[in-house]
Order: C-alpha cells, then sequence, then structure tokens
C-alpha cells in the first residue's frame, strides 16, 4: 500500500445544491496535484455522480448526512469515498448496469457507467438498510516539469 | 447555477444553456424548455451548450427527454456546442451515436 500524502473529509447534508458544492470543494482539493482540465473534469463529474446517488436513492424518503474522503497517494493517485447511511442498495450488480434506474425523468441511469469509465477503479459496497459506500480510485498522468 | 436564454428564428427555436447543469438544476432545464416549445411553434430545437461551465449525467436525461419530446412531436433535434467536459460524458454515454451532435459556430 502506498503512503497517504494527504487527506481530508466533509461532511454535509442530502440537499441537490451541495452537489455543486461537494464536487467544487473535492475539485479544490485534487488541484494540488496539477491535474489537467480533462482529469480535474473527470474528477468533478464522478463526485457529482456519487454524490447524486446518495442524495437520489440513498435518501430518497428522508434526509440525512453524506460523507466524502478524499486522499491522495505517492504516485498521484487520488481516492474517493462518498458513503451515505441510506436505505442501501438491493442489487448491485444491476444498479450498475447501463441505463439502469429507478429515478424520474432526470436521471438517465448512466451514473455508474460514468464513474466506471472516468476512474480506474469503481467499487461499490451496500447494506439495504445501513448505507451505502462508493470508492473510486483515479491515476493521474505524470506531468512534465 | 443554470441559465435558460432562448432565441426563436425561421422557425428554429435555440435553447441555451449556461453555467452548470446537474441533477439540482434537470428539473428547470427540462421543465422550462418544454414550455418554450409550447409558447414558440417550432420544427427545430437546437439546445445550444456553448456556455455550459459543468455536467453529468443529469445532463444524459435531459438531452434523452428533450429528444423524446421532439420526436414525438415530428420536430428536428439538434445539440449543438458542448464544450470538452460535457462532451466527454456524451461520448461516454454513446447519445452522439443516435443523435444529431453539432460542433459551436
Amino acid at each position: 500500500m502506498r503512503a497517504v500524502v494527504n487527506k481530508m473529509s466533509l461532511k454535509f447534508e442530502s440537499r441537490s445544491v451541495n452537489e455543486a458544492f461537494a464536487r467544487q470543494a473535492v475539485g479544490a482539493f485534487a488541484a494540488q496535484l496539477d491535474p489537467t482540465m480533462e482529469e480535474l473534469g473527470d474528477i468533478k463529474t464522478v463526485v457529482s455522480e456519487a454524490v447524486t446517488n446518495a442524495i437520489v436513492h440513498g435518501y430518497a424518503d428522508r434526509s440525512g448526512f453524506i460523507t466524502v474522503t478524499v486522499r491522495l497517494f505517492e504516485g498521484r493517485i487520488l481516492e474517493v469515498k462518498v458513503k451515505d447511511a441510506g436505505r442501501g442498495i438491493e442489487n448491485v450488480e444491476q444498479a450498475r448496469q447501463p441505463m439502469f434506474t429507478t429515478g424520474d425523468d432526470t436521471r438517465s441511469g448512466m451514473g455508474f457507467t460514468i464513474m466506471e469509465s472516468f476512474t480506474d477503479k469503481l467499487r461499490v459496497r451496500s447494506t439495504p438498510g445501513k448505507g451505502t459506500i462508493v470508492t473510486m480510485v483515479k491515476l493521474l498522468k505524470e506531468r512534465d516539469g | 447555477m443554470l441559465h435558460i436564454t432562448q432565441a426563436e428564428r425561421d422557425g428554429t427555436l435555440t435553447v441555451s444553456l449556461a453555467g452548470e447543469l446537474d441533477h439540482h438544476a434537470a428539473r428547470m432545464a427540462i421543465e422550462q424548455t418544454e414550455d418554450l416549445l409550447a409558447l414558440y411553434p417550432c420544427g427545430q430545437l437546437v439546445l445550444e451548450l456553448s456556455g455550459l461551465t459543468f455536467m453529468d449525467s443529469s445532463g444524459l436525461a435531459v438531452v434523452l427527454h428533450l429528444h423524446r419530446t421532439c420526436a414525438r412531436s415530428g420536430r428536428e433535434f439538434i445539440v449543438r456546442g458542448a464544450p470538452p467536459q460535457p462532451m466527454r460524458v456524451f461520448e461516454a454515454s454513446g447519445l452522439p451515436q443516435v443523435m444529431i451532435f453539432e460542433r459551436g459556430e
């Protein structure tokens, strides 16, 4: 396991207005790695997807707290963990299928597909009635100079 | 924040989205565009995205919704001018292979 060089954690209420707050805060923290515009866009996008899932599905029937933890490892590795204590996902394999959604017409069912294609590793751990943890790892390219 | 403006000319309604299009803004984008379509009779809807600074998969839902609305009412639907970050999300979804995507002017 590589050494952690920096980490941070955010805890906020499951309100949709906080989607922008979460992705901007993680983007600002990731900026210390000097990511490319594309990498920064990817990081903000996957944070937005995971936090939106927690709000729309995890806390569909009530409000609660979402915790976003970011760890930076040696070798330009970024790990983002999005955790909720909501209702959980009964069938994670099904939820990860493209176009699958239990949401309304503002949801495309493409959230997990985007998270998978924009990161190097995606892990989903969920317990019905207890909550969900989505962990994503992205390897950033070496920058010249 | 998402800002929505419109322009109508020669049977084409252009709806421009500027700012951040996420789940928080998606409902407003769908409802306002639907209202504009009811207000302006047109044969073509252009969704102009060059002012977007961020878009996640909620933008895919907005585009899919408007694509269906236009298909049902016999209108042509074009997505124009998506900047690099939104375009990466569109490309990951495969939508540019099945809809009309144009570069900005």
